[in-house]
């Protein structure tokens, strides 16, 4: 091959990098191993980790456990779909492409909305789109979330809407029943909103039994209402465009993808019809072949996007969590509307059976929160007389995994963690949280 | 070599949907958990309660395996072919990754536990930070961007973030960009809140000095280059470059796309570059997953450290921790630390390659690509603009204008054409600057038997342009579908952006 390019050597293939600034050591980095040492190496060192398969785990907060069918691993496990790029030559890719409209439809379907992009990063970057979002229909700047919010949301919200001089202003939340304080929601909100931003069911578990009057708060003051969901509870509780949503973001991961300690995640994002054109990211729509005028499947859109649009596209996003969507999408059509609903009935009831029992450990008091529940619920430890993390440490000692503190997030709740059940918790596993707790507190 | 794509006229899987079926059966609590929790439902508020089921289809669960498994089956991918994706670094990706990354040590793991319990992994990405800041030349690598867009974003905000502590962000408004740079560039430092200001390439395709001079100045914030650039051609004066940039008082940020030409030939931080990122799905083989997850790390020289995303992975002697105490850090790009299950996969690869494999990966790509380009330009219609006797590096930008002044035959019909014979097509219509190209990037996975069958694609395509052009006119014919209608796909009266859109406005006609 050399000799066809008449070159003697592969070092003829570099003279165009200046010998400045060739670089001429080796690299400092392990390796070339063997497929078989370089198996052994990963394993010995994931071996370190102790996973929620070998303790039981009780986080949740973003990143929550779920059972993946094995049909959703052998379907994204295919080369074929595994090993392709983003489906730019459509008519080589209409597998994938018609993967991600059905993904696209589900979501659709679970959130009430007509238009669901093909993925985001994660919950948090489409909440910042969201607003970004917002911003740019409404030409206005603030964006109201509520106190309670996930800090990592929060965290990426802030850095992403500080660029365009948007404002976050925070609304308060009921201290008894955790209820978003409508008064307080009306007084921060005004002709500069862009938009009321709830999360339901909120961070810390608890349900917003307002959604509707919230929503209209927002459209009183023709700002957009955003509503971010967990999408496991879309098959028992009301679909967000029901009550109002303009936008819907939220983590898919819970559908069909392992945690993998934080990624990759699949962040939700749907809109109603009238807003697409301000949609960020890849839209998959269907449409007809030129000739045959048969049915497939090709990008939409695609003017809004950053390989067309450059700096006036509506987000630099392209690689996304597509695949992960696939996966969505497969879970989804696995369990069906009823058993999404089951799904949800189960987590409902197992979370409730977790809470009753606690109860019954002196010195506990959950949830702090008067309100339903849904997978997650607050644990206070302030009358045992131990703080969060000395409870979290003597938990660990006895085999099991308590919930993630939260006293440095929200201080004014005292000493307390955000515990975690879904339906890959076993009655054994909750019942050895209770005994461990009654343990570590009554001893 | 030929080539038929499987066609099963698969409807969608909400038109499979049957009442009552259903693909999984869950776990039901216990009767003593029912019992003691009571029923759950009575005490959901009604107005909160869904009165009707979300329109999922209802299909069995070897329905769902075959209806996914014949759509795989209409998708091509590299394991089926060559897929010269010009920028994209479509190589192969060893099969021992999908083993090492399905354990449930790892996909079990939760990102929020003690980290007593997270030493193994912890220590792989502490370990494969320090592997790719050798690599870029940096001193120091975040892994959370979720993408190599999400990297440039991290990069951008990090300039803006120097910027501001430096009491320079009001004046600082620009970010220069090369007119061939990747769309993803100017997409955010719009959404870092500065101007693009585009600079022209020179004769060779590479950086105009003299016009970057002229730009340069105290309004400028940074620059964004990839080298080799997107003409496949090495920014010989990336030096002079960075002085132009560094003397303005700007940050010179790496996009790192094309890092595939030169991964241990040369490296970013060596070259004056003070910000680059990675893309783990093109660099480091993960699989792109028919457009994500991957991975985009983004590392930086030392005196911009403060400012990488929370929490870095740190290692005190004993035990790996994350670290949060970092005042001036951007903050968060995304929620906890990264695309894990990616960068397992990447620290993976490097392990296979080592330093002499990773060098052999920049040579033999550069090989395969200037190998593949002389060959495709000895057949008549295709031109490589911007001084053609120059070497390229891992890919060439292939201009077929005088094909279509000549024949009516486009870029996009001889991409069209090449998929009817088996073979994925070249990126079409960028970079902008060039008429009708087709960007050619083989990578270093593919050897000269499967090159040349993509060559003898190219040279049979021009052959037929010349000869008789209808027949590349109307491809693709091989595979699952004829041409798209991608107008319709975006017009406000035919779009069908959902199956709930489809049924409320019918079929697009």
């Amino acid at each position: 091959m050399l000799k066809e390019l008449g070159l003697k050597s592969i070092d003829d293939l570099f003279t165009d990098i200046p010998e400045k600034i060739k670089f001429k050591g080796k690299l400092n980095i392990p390796g070339p191993l063997s497929e078989l040492e370089v198996k052994r190496k990963v394993a010995k060192l994931l071996e370190k980790n102790v996973s929620s398969m070998d303790v039981p785990v009780f986080l949740g907060a973003g990143v929550w456990p779920h059972y993946v069918p094995a049909v959703v691993d052998a379907i994204v496990g295919r080369a074929e779909l595994a090993t392709s790029y983003t489906p730019y030559q459509a008519e080589v890719s209409q597998g994938i492409l018609q993967a991600q409209f059905e993904y696209q439809s589900m979501i659709c379907e679970l959130t009430g909305m007509d238009v669901a992009n093909a993925s985001m990063y994660d919950w948090a970057t489409s909440l910042g789109e969201a607003a970004l979002m917002a911003s740019r229909l409404t030409k206005k700047t603030e964006v109201i979330i509520p106190h309670f919010i996930h800090p990592e949301r929060k965290a990426v919200l802030k850095l992403m809407v500080e660029p365009a001089k948007m404002k976050i202003i925070e609304v308060n939340q009921d201290r008894e029943t955790g209820q978003i304080n409508l008064e307080d929601l009306k007084g921060k909100t005004s002709k500069n909103t862009a938009a009321i931003y709830i999360e339901n069911p909120s961070y810390l578990g608890f349900l917003e039994e307002k959604a509707k009057e919230i929503g209209e708060i927002a459209h009183e003051n023709e700002a957009f209402y955003i509503v971010g969901v967990d999408p496991t509870s879309l098959g028992l509780l009301k679909a967000p465009g029901d009550y109002g949503a303009d936008i819907v973001v939220g983590e898919g991961q819970p559908l069909g993808n392992s945690m993998n300690y934080g990624g990759p995640l699949l962040g939700i994002f749907a809109c109603k019809e009238e807003f697409v054109r301000q949609m960020p990211g890849r839209i998959i729509g269907l449409t007809t072949t030129k000739k045959q005028n048969q049915r497939a499947f090709c990008m939409a859109l695609q003017t809004r996007e950053q390989y067309i649009r450059r700096e006036k596209a509506t987000s630099s996003i392209c690689t996304n969590e597509a695949l992960c969507a696939v996966a969505a999408a497969v879970y989804l059509s696995l369990l069906g509307p009823k058993g999404l609903k089951r799904l949800g009935e189960i987590i409902m009831t197992k979370s409730a059976y977790t809470m009753k029992r606690l109860k019954e450990v002196s010195g506990i008091k959950t949830p702090l929160f008067k309100a339903v529940h849904f997978k997650e619920f607050t644990v206070n430890f302030d009358e045992a007389g131990k703080t969060a993390l000395e409870v979290h440490k003597k938990l660990l000692k006895e085999g099991v995994h308590g919930g993630k503190i939260i006293k440095e997030e929200f201080p004014e709740l005292g000493e307390t963690a955000l515990y975690c059940v879904t339906e890959v918790h076993l009655k054994e596993d909750i019942d050895k949280l209770v005994d461990s707790l009654k343990k570590v507190l009554e001893a | 070599m030929s080539f038929k794509q499987a066609k099963w006229n698969e409807p969608l899987i909400f038109e499979r949907s049957k009442p009552g079926k259903i693909g999984f059966t869950l776990l039901e609590p216990t009767e003593e958990e029912k019992k003691l929790a009571g029923n759950i439902i009575e005490v959901v508020p009604k107005n909160l309660l869904r009165e009707n089921s979300p329109e999922l289809p209802e299909v069995s669960e070897v329905e769902v395996v075959r209806h996914y498994v014949r759509l795989s089956q209409q998708n091509y991918g590299v394991d089926l072919g060559i897929y010269p994706l010009g920028s994209c670094t479509m190589k192969y990706t060893p099969k021992i990754t999908d083993v090492i990354i399905n354990n449930p040590k790892l996909r079990d793991l939760h990102p929020y536990q003690d980290e007593e319990l997270t030493q193994g992994i912890l220590q792989i990405l502490y370990e494969l930070s320090n592997y790719f800041a050798e690599i870029l030349g940096m001193d120091k690598v975040s892994l959370q961007p979720a993408a190599g867009a999400h990297g440039e974003y991290t990069g951008v905000m990090i300039m803006r973030a120097y910027h501001a502590l430096n009491g320079e962000l009001d004046k600082r408004t620009d970010v220069i960009v090369p007119d061939s740079a990747h769309g993803t560039n100017p997409a955010n430092t719009a959404m870092a809140g500065f101007k693009t200001v585009v600079v022209p390439s020179a004769e060779d395709g590479t950086v105009d000095l003299k016009a970057l001079k002229a730009v340069a100045g105290e309004h400028t914030a940074g620059f964004m280059l990839t080298n080799p650039n997107t003409l496949g051609v090495f920014e010989r004066n990336v030096m002079e470059i960075a002085e132009i940039i560094h003397d303005a008082g700007g940050l010179v940020y790496y996009d790192g796309a094309n890092l595939n030409a030169i991964l241990g030939k040369a490296r970013p931080g060596d070259m004056g570059f003070d910000i680059a990122h990675i893309n783990a799905h093109k660099t480091f083989s993960t699989p792109h997953g028919g457009g994500g997850p991957g991975a985009g790390p983004v590392g930086v020289k030392k005196e911009l450290e403060k400012f990488l995303p929370v929490p870095t992975v740190e290692f005190d002697g004993k035990k790996y921790y994350l670290d949060y105490n970092k005042p001036y850090s951007i903050g968060k790009v995304r929620g906890f630390y990264g695309n894990i299950a990616v960068l397992v996969r990447a620290y993976a690869y490097i392990l296979l390659m080592g330093p002499e494999g990773l060098k052999r990966v920049a040579e033999l790509s550069v090989l395969n690509a200037n190998y593949a380009i002389r060959k495709v330009l000895k057949a008549k219609g295709y031109m490589l603009p911007y001084k053609p006797e120059n070497l390229r590096k891992h890919e060439g930008v292939v201009s077929a204008k005088q094909m279509m002044d000549e024949t009516g035959v486009r870029a996009l019909n001889v991409s069209k054409r090449l998929l009817d014979l088996g073979v994925h097509a070249p990126t079409n219509y960028f970079p902008l600057i060039v008429p009708e190209a087709l960007m050619i990037e083989p990578t270093e996975t593919e050897s000269k038997e499967t090159l040349d069958e993509l060559i003898n694609a190219f040279i049979k395509i021009s052959g037929e342009a010349y000869s008789n052009p209808q027949v590349v006119l109307d491809a693709p014919v091989n595979t699952t579908v004829d041409m798209v209608d991608d107008v319709k796909a975006s017009h406000p009266k035919t779009m069908r952006l959902s199956w709930r859109m489809l049924k409320k406005h019918g079929e697009p006609k």
